[in-house]
C-alpha cells in the first residue's frame, strides 16, 4: 500500500500510522450535548465503499493526512492535508 | 540417464564442471547447471519421496517451482532447511540433500502401511473418525497424525544463516522472462522505462531453455541469451535472475523471493535469501503456463513425469529420464515430446493420443485411447492402454504425460480477482484490470505458440509504454514457432482404484466425487474437507482438474464451478526471509542515553522502557540481591543525594504567539497563566475523557515552552499535539518540535542535592533564584545548560540538563560528587519505590482506562477554558462516586509482601469476579516506612481510608489482607520538597 | 567549577569501511530548527540567506552546500546544518546540534546498501542531488540526503546511533558479499 503525501510524494504504508475516521476533526462544541459528542467519541460507520480515514505521517514529514480510500477496491482516491481540510491557515 | 546431447548441442550443462552431491548419504556426481533433480535423475535415482498421507512412492514429476513430490531438506543441525524442492535447487559442489516423510528410510518406509488401509482414509476422514472422545484428538489423535503425515522439518535450532529484506522501484516489472517476457522487457528498456525483469528460474529464457526449436533462425535458447545480454548491458535494467515474485498487493507494490546463494558451496556473508518489495508503476505478467496432468489409476508411480519436464530433462540437462518412454496426451504437447525423445535418441515404447481422429507421422507405437493404469511399486515398468479394442499392457520405466496447459495466472487473482474460462483452450485465462496496472502477455495470458508470446510481450509493452508517457517504438518480432493449439479436454480417465489429482495432499478422484455427494458443492468447501491445493503446490498442478471432476459430479459447467481464491505466495516462502533483518539487534531499534556506556560499567542490569534502556539498579560491594540496592538507593534520596538519568522523558519545545492558548487546550489545567522562569504539572486527557499522560512544564519565555511527557507516552504525545495543532486548531500559530534528544537530563534528588550542584555550577543557586518549581539557565565550565527545580521523589531535587554531548561527561561527574556526599547513582526501582512512596502515579495508574477524578486530580480540571477530554469527562459514569479509585495499601495480614495486578476484595468476602472491588497497580518495598507499600485502585477509595480489605493474586498464589491509606505514605504535607 | 568532556553520538563506532562503501561520522557546528510562524515564511527565508547564503528549502529538497546546508525537515520546518544562526524574527528555533546522529555514506554500492534500509525511490533519475527526505531508515524515523553521485547523508536520533551503524554494518556486508558471489 502506497499514500501520495501532498509534502512528501508516493510513499510506503510503513511510514504511515493509521487513526480511525477523519470524523475526529470536526470536534463539537462542548456544549453540543451528549448524543452529538457520543457519536463524536464513539459512534463510527463500517462503510463497504469510500471512507474518509486520518493518517499520520510519523516517520516522514509529520503531516496529519485525510485519506479517501474504498475499502473494497483499496483504491485511494484523495490525500489531503488535515491543516488544509480544517480549511483555517496552515 | 545422462545422454550425449549431440541431439542438441549440448544443453545448458559444463561437462568441464563435474560436481559431487549427496542424497540420503550417498554420493553422486553432476554438473554445473544441473539442479538436483536432473542429477538425480542423470544418476537414474527414480524414487525420491514418500507422499505425505500414504506414504507412497513418488519420483520427480515436474522440472520447475510446481513440484509436488520432489521435496527434500538440505543440510543438518541449525541450518537445516526442509520442503525444497528438488527441481528448482542449483546443484554446487558438497550440496547434501535428504529424504522426506520417511522412516526408516526412503526405500522401507514403515508407515507405507497407511497405503493398505487407504479405503479408510477418504476424504473427511479425520473429521468423521476422531470426534470421540472429544479429549483423545489432542492427546492422541492430533500427535499421532502429525508424526504420520506431512513434510520436513527444522531443526528447532535458532538459525544463524543470513537473509535479507530489499526495496526497488521501476516503472515496469515484467514478471517472467520467456520469449514473452523478454520481448516486453526490451521494447521497454529501448524507450528508455526502467525496467526490472525478474525470473524464478537460474537462466533466462523459460521454455525456449527446454524445447528445440528456433527463433529468429538460431536456437531459441541462443535467441535468448543474446537478447539477455543485450539487456544486461542497459543502465535502466535490472535482471534478477532466481528471483520469484510472490504476491501483488497495494499500490502496485509486488512481493518477489530471490534466492541469493543458495546455489554457491560458501556464501561467505552474503544471505540466503532477500524478500524484495517491488514498486512498479506498471507490470507484465509473462510467467508462462504450467503443464497439468491427467487423472487414472495409479498415475502417482515414480517415472510418470509431465510431457514437459521430460522434453526440458532432455533438452536443457541432457537427461533422459526412461530407456524407454510411454507418452500420453490430448494435445500437441505428447507429440511433440515424442519426436525429441526421437531426436535424442530415446525408446518412445508408445505416443498414446486421447483426442478423436488422432493421428501421427512418428515412427512409433501409436495408440487412440487412454493410459488407464500402471505397474511398478517402486518406479514405472508399464503401462495399460485402453483403446477401441480393449485394454493394451506396454512396457516403459517413463510415462510422459500432458493433459494441456493452465496459464500461470495467480498473482492476477491476488486483488481478488476472478480467471475467465476460455474454451478454445480448456483453461482459465487472465481478465483484464484484475490488478490495476498488470496486463498478462504470452502464455500466461494463454497464447500458446512462440511467436503469439513474442508478439503479446511487445504488444504489452506498448502499452505500458503508452501509459508511463514514454514513446514506445515497436521492435522487430523474429520468426517463430507458429502451431496452433489443439486440445479435447480430458481430466480424468474412468477406472476402478485411486487416480491422483493432488499429489502433495494425497487427494484423489474418488475424494472428490465424494466431498459432491456429501454436498459439499462448492468449490471452496471442497478443497477444505479434501485439503485439495491446501499443500505447499496449493493446487498449481490440481485445481483446474479437481473443479473440472467436481463441475462434472455436480452437473455444473467448469465456469460455473468457479476456481478457489488464489492467494500469496506464488511459491513457498521462508519465514526467514519474510521477516530479514528482524532478528536480535534488529527487531527493533535500540535507544542509548548518554549515561549507558558509564551505566554498563557500575554493572547495572539494563531494563528495556519502549526503545530506551534504562538502569535497573546499581549493585555495590557484596550485595547479593537487587532489593538490597534498591533500599540502598532510596536511601541516597531521601538522606544525601542521588542520581538519575532521566533523558527518556520527552521533551517537546513550544513556540509561538498562541502557545500558552494551545497549551491550554491541551491541558486540563491553565498554561497560560504560569508565570516565566517557573513550571507546573500538567495532566493530559484524551477526548474520551481519561487520562493520556502527565508531566510539567516550563514556561521559559513569553512564548516559549519546554512540555515533558512520560517515557512511555512521548512519541503518543506529540502524534496528539501535532493532530490538535494540524486538525482541530490550525488556527493556533504555535510551532512544536521534540527536543528529547538534544538535552541529557539527570534527577539531582535529596537533602544535599543543592550542596552537590553549587559545586558544580558557575554561579551558586539558592532558594530565590531557584525555588520550587523554578526553572532557568545555568552554566557548567561554560557550558550552557537547564536547571528545573522539580521532583519526583518528595526531596528537595533538580533536574539538570546540558547538550547531550556533554550527557556522559556531567553523568560520571554528578555521581561521583553523589557518591561524595554519601549519595550516588540510582536506577529504576528505587525511583520507582521512592514515586509510591509519594503517591505519585505513573502510567501504571493512568493506563488507559482511568480519569483525572479516578487518580483523585478532578481538582486539576479547569472550569474557566475547554480542553481536550473536558466535555466527556463530566459524564456521570465518569464521575460515579462508586468508581474504583486510587489509594494507598499495606499489608496487613500474615503475609507482609504486596503483589501488582492483585485484586482486592471485602475482608471476609469471597474472592470471586462478583465481589471484586479494584485492583493494584503499584508495588514496592519501603525501606523509608520499613514494610511493603502499593497504589491501586478501590471502590469507593477515597472514603475507606483506614478499612481493611483483602488482597488476593490468583495467578501468584498470594493473599494477605490490607489497610486502605492515603495515597502519599510519605511527608503528606510535601514540605521536603519545598523547602 | 567542572570541565566537561564532549561526546560524538557515534564515539567508538565509525568509521566503517566494508567493500567499495565507507561511512563516517559528520560532525556539524551546530544544527538549527527553524520553523517559520504564519505568514513570515519569506521574511524567514531571506534572513536564512542574509546569515548563510541559501533559501529556506522547499519540501524533499536542500539548499546551500556542504557545512551549511538547510534541509527540509517536514511540515514547515527545516534543519539547519553548519553554522550557529543568530536569532530569527517570526520563526521558531530550537537547538539539535546534539539531537542528531549525522553519518555520510559513500561510495559504489552506496544505494545498495540503503534500498536494503528504506522504502525510499532512490533511483538516480528521482532522488536526484540536492534531494532530501523524511523517511524511514531501518526501523527508525531519519532524514536522507543525496549530497553527491554516489553520497548521501543520513540522520537518526542520537540515542539510536548503535542501531543506524548495526543496521548499516549488516548491509554493507551483504553487498559486499553480493558482489564476491
Amino acid at each position: 500500500m502506497r499514500i501520495n503525501c501532498p509534502h512528501c510524494g508516493p510513499r510506503d504504508r510503513r511510514e504511515f500510522t493509521y487513526q480511525g475516521d477523519a470524523l475526529a476533526l470536526d470536534r463539537p462544541d462542548p456544549e453540543a450535548g451528549p448524543d452529538v459528542w457520543n457519536d463524536y467519541i464513539h459512534n463510527r460507520d463500517n462503510p463497504a465503499g469510500p471512507t474518509r480515514e486520518l493518517w499520520y505521517h510519523e516517520t516522514g514529514c509529520a503531516a496529519w493526512l485525510v485519506v479517501t480510500r474504498d475499502t473494497v477496491t483499496h483504491d485511494i482516491h484523495a490525500v489531503e492535508l488535515a491543516s488544509a481540510v480544517k480549511g483555517a491557515g496552515k | 540417464m545422462r545422454i550425449s546431447g549431440s541431439h542438441n548441442g549440448g544443453g545448458l550443462i559444463d561437462r568441464g564442471k563435474p560436481l559431487r552431491f549427496t542424497f540420503d548419504g550417498h554420493s553422486y556426481q553432476g554438473f554445473a547447471g544441473d539442479t538436483l533433480a536432473s542429477a538425480l535423475l542423470a544418476n537414474d535415482i527414480r524414487m525420491v519421496a514418500r507422499s505425505f498421507k500414504y506414504h507412497r512412492p513418488r519420483g520427480i514429476m515436474t522440472a520447475g517451482s510446481e513440484e509436488p513430490n520432489a521435496l527434500v531438506t538440505l543440510g543438518t543441525g541449525a541450518a537445516q532447511e526442509p520442503n525444497l524442492r528438488a527441481t528448482t535447487l542449483e546443484l554446487h559442489d558438497g550440496l547434501a540433500a535428504h529424504s522426506q516423510n520417511r522412516w526408516p528410510s526412503l526405500d522401507w518406509d514403515l508407515l507405507a502401511l497407511n497405503d493398505l488401509a487407504a479405503p479408510f482414509f477418504g476424504a473427511g476422514f479425520y473429521y468423521k473418525t476422531f470426534m470421540w472422545p472429544r479429549a483423545f484428538w489432542e492427546k492422541l489423535y492430533e500427535p499421532a497424525i502429525r508424526r504420520a503425515a506431512g513434510l520436513g522439518a527444522l531443526s528447532g535450532q535458532p538459525n544463524a544463516d543470513r537473509y535479507e529484506k530489499a526495496f526497488a522501484h521501476c516503472d515496469l516489472l515484467v514478471v517472467g522472462a520467456g520469449p514473452a517476457g523478454l520481448m516486453a522487457a526490451l521494447t521497454a528498456a529501448r524507450a528508455g522505462a526502467d525496467v526490472i525483469l525478474a525470473d524464478e528460474d537460474t537462466v533466462m529464457g523459460g521454455r525456449l531453455n527446454a524445447e528445440n526449436e528456433e527463433v529468429g533462425g538460431q536456437p531459441g535458447r541462443e535467441w535468448a541469451a543474446g537478447l539477455v545480454a543485450e539487456l544486461a548491458e542497459m543502465d535502466n535494467v535490472r535482471l534478477m535472475p532466481r528471483t520469484a515474485v510472490t504476491g501483488v498487493f497495494d499500490g502496485g507494490t509486488y512481493g518477489a523471493l530471490e534466492r541469493v546463494s543458495m546455489h554457491v558451496a560458501s556464501p561467505g556473508q552474503a544471505p540466503r535469501e532477500c524478500f524484495w518489495r517491488i514498486v512498479a508503476r506498471r507490470a507484465i505478467l509473462a510467467a508462462g503456463s504450467l503443464e497439468r496432468p491427467v487423472a487414472f489409476q495409479n498415475n502417482d508411480r515414480p517415472g510418470i513425469m509431465m510431457a514437459g519436464a521430460v522434453r526440458a530433462y532432455l533438452n536443457r540437462w541432457n537427461v533422459a529420464p526412461g530407456r524407454s518412454v510411454a507418452v500420453f496426451g490430448n494435445n500437441d504437447s505428447a507429440h511433440r515430446t515424442a519426436a525429441d525423445l526421437i531426436a535424442a535418441g530415446i525408446n518412445v515404447a508408445a505416443l498414446i493420443d486421447a483426442r478423436p481422429g488422432a493421428k501421427t507421422d512418428l515412427d512409433v507405437p501409436f495408440y487412440h485411447g487412454q493410459v488407464c493404469g500402471s505397474e511398478g511399486r517402486k518406479g514405472l515398468e508399464a503401462v495399460s492402454i485402453a483403446t477401441q479394442s480393449g485394454i493394451e499392457k506396454v512396457q516403459a520405466d517413463c510415462l510422459a504425460v500432458s493433459g494441456g496447459w493452465n496459464p500461470t495466472l495467480h498473482i492476477a487473482c491476488h486483488m481478488n480477482g476472478r480467471p475467465a474460462w476460455d474454451e478454445k483452450i480448456v483453461a482459465f485465462v487472465p481478465k483484464p484490470g484484475m490488478v490495476p496496472g498488470l496486463a498478462a502477455a504470452g502464455s500466461a495470458n494463454g497464447a500458446f505458440s512462440t511467436a503469439q508470446c513474442l508478439a503479446q510481450g511487445a504488444d504489452a509493452a506498448q502499452e505500458a509504454l503508452a501509459d508511463l508517457g514514454l514513446k514506445p517504438a515497436k521492435p522487430e518480432i523474429p520468426q517463430a514457432e507458429d502451431d496452433p493449439y489443439s486440445i479435447t479436454a480430458l481430466w480424468s480417465v474412468p477406472g476402478k482404484g485411486r487416480a491422483w489429482l493432488d499429489f502433495q495432499n494425497d487427494v484423489t478422484v474418488k475424494d472428490v466425487n465424494l466431498a459432491a455427494r456429501e454436498s459439499y458443492a462448492s468449490v471452496e468447501h471442497m478443497k477444505r474437507y479434501t485439503t485439495q491445493g491446501m499443500a505447499p503446490d496449493q493446487g498449481k498442478n490440481s485445481n483446474v482438474n479437481a473443479l473440472a471432476i467436481l463441475a462434472d459430479a455436480t452437473g455444473r459447467s467448469i465456469p460455473e464451478t468457479g476456481t478457489t481464491t488464489y492467494r500469496p505466495p506464488f511459491v513457498p516462502l521462508t519465514m526467514a526471509a519474510i521477516g530479514a533483518g528482524a532478528q536480535g539487534k534488529g527487531f527493533a531499534p535500540q535507544r542509548f542515553t548518554t549515561s549507558h556506556a558509564a551505566t554498563e560499567e557500575a554493572g547495572a542490569p539494563m531494563i528495556e522502557a519502549g526503545l530506551w534502556y534504562r538502569p535497573s539498579y546499581f549493585p555495590a560491594p557484596g550485595e547479593t540481591h537487587w532489593r538490597q540496592s534498591c533500599d540502598r538507593e532510596v536511601g541516597y534520596v531521601r538522606n544525601a543525594v542521588g542520581i538519575c538519568d532521566v533523558s527518556t522523558l520527552g521533551k517537546i519545545d513550544i513556540q509561538g504567539p498562541d502557545a500558552p492558548e494551545f497549551l491550554d487546550f491541551v491541558y486540563t489545567n491553565m498554561f497560560s497563566t504560569l508565570k516565566v522562569g517557573r513550571t507546573r504539572y500538567g495532566l493530559m486527557l484524551r477526548e474520551d475523557g481519561h487520562v493520556m499522560d502527565d508531566g510539567t512544564t516550563a514556561r521559559l519565555s513569553e512564548h516559549h515552552y519546554l512540555m515533558t511527557t512520560t517515557t512511555a507516552a512521548a512519541g503518543q504525545v506529540m502524534r496528539h499535539l501535532e493532530l490538535v495543532r494540524q486538525g482541530l486548531r490550525p488556527d493556533l500559530d504555535v510551532q512544536i518540535i521534540s527536543v528529547t534528544e538534544q538535552w541529557a537530563q539527570f534527577a539531582v534528588a535529596g537533602p544535599k542535592s543543592r550542596e552537590l550542584l553549587n559545586g558544580l555550577l558557575d554561579a551558586p543557586i539558592d532558594d530565590e533564584s531557584f525555588p520550587f518549581m523554578g526553572c532557568g539557565d545555568i552554566t557548567l565550565g561554560g557550558v550552557a545548560g537547564r536547571l528545573f527545580r522539580i521532583s519526583f521523589s518528595g526531596e528537595h531535587a533538580y533536574e539538570i540538563a546540558v547538550p547531550a554531548r556533554f550527557g556522559d561527561s556531567l553523568f560520571r561527574t554528578l555521581k561521583s560528587r553523589a557518591e561524595a556526599l554519601g549519595g550516588g547513582a540510582y536506577g529504576m526501582e528505587a525511583l520507582n519505590v521512592l514515586r509510591i512512596e509519594k503517591g505519585f502515579i505513573t502510567h501504571s495508574e493512568i493506563h488507559g482506562r482511568t480519569t483525572a477524578f479516578d487518580v483523585g486530580l478532578q481538582g486539576m480540571m479547569s472550569k474557566k477554558k475547554d480542553f481536550i477530554g473536558k466535555t466527556a469527562s463530566q459524564r456521570p459514569g465518569l464521575m460515579d462516586e462508586d468508581r474504583e479509585r486510587l489509594v494507598g495499601l499495606k499489608p496487613t495480614g500474615a503475609v507482609k509482601q504486596l503483589t501488582a495486578g492483585a485484586h482486592l476484595f471485602n475482608d471476609g468476602a469471597e474472592a470471586t469476579r462478583e465481589n471484586d472491588q479494584g485492583y493494584v497497580t503499584s508495588v514496592g518495598f519501603s525501606p523509608t516506612l520499613g514494610h511493603f507499600i502499593g497504589l491501586g485502585f478501590l471502590k469507593r477509595g477515597p472514603e475507606r481510608i483506614g478499612e481493611t480489605v483483602r488482597m488476593v493474586d490468583h495467578l501468584r498464589g498470594v493473599e494477605t489482607t490490607c489497610e486502605v491509606c492515603n495515597p502519599v505514605f510519605f511527608d503528606p504535607e510535601g514540605g521536603r520538597a519545598r523547602d | 567549577m567542572t570541565d566537561l568532556l564532549a561526546k560524538s553520538p557515534c564515539d567508538g563506532l565509525l568509521p566503517l569501511t566494508i567493500g567499495s562503501v565507507t561511512v563516517t561520522e559528520i560532525a556539524f557546528d551546530a544544527i538549527t530548527s527553524l520553523a517559520p510562524f504564519k505568514g513570515q515564511e519569506s521574511a524567514v527565508s531571506d534572513a536564512l540567506k542574509v546569515q548563510m547564503g541559501a533559501a529556506f528549502p522547499k519540501p524533499n529538497r536542500t539548499t546551500g552546500k556542504a557545512h551549511a546546508r538547510a534541509v527540509w525537515s517536514g511540515v514547515g520546518q527545516a534543519l539547519v546544518l553548519g553554522p550557529p544562526l543568530a536569532p530569527i524574527p517570526g520563526a521558531a528555533m530550537t537547538d539539535q546540534t546534539d539531537a542528531w546522529t549525522c553519518v555520510a555514506l559513500e561510495g559504489d554500492g552506496a544505494r545498495d546498501v540503503l534500498a536494503r534500509l528504506t522504502p525510499l525511490d532512490l533511483r538516480p533519475s528521482v532522488f536526484k542531488q540536492g534531494h532530501a527526505a523524511r523517511t524511514e531508515i531501518a526501523h527508525m524515523g531519519g532524514v536522507l540526503m543525496r549530497t553527491g553521485e554516489n553520497r548521501y547523508g543520513l540522520m537518526v536520533f542520537r540515542s539510536m546511533a548503535a542501531t543506524l551503524v548495526h543496521d548499516l554494518e549488516i548491509a554493507m556486508q551483504s553487498v559486499a558479499a553480493r558482489g564476491r558471489l
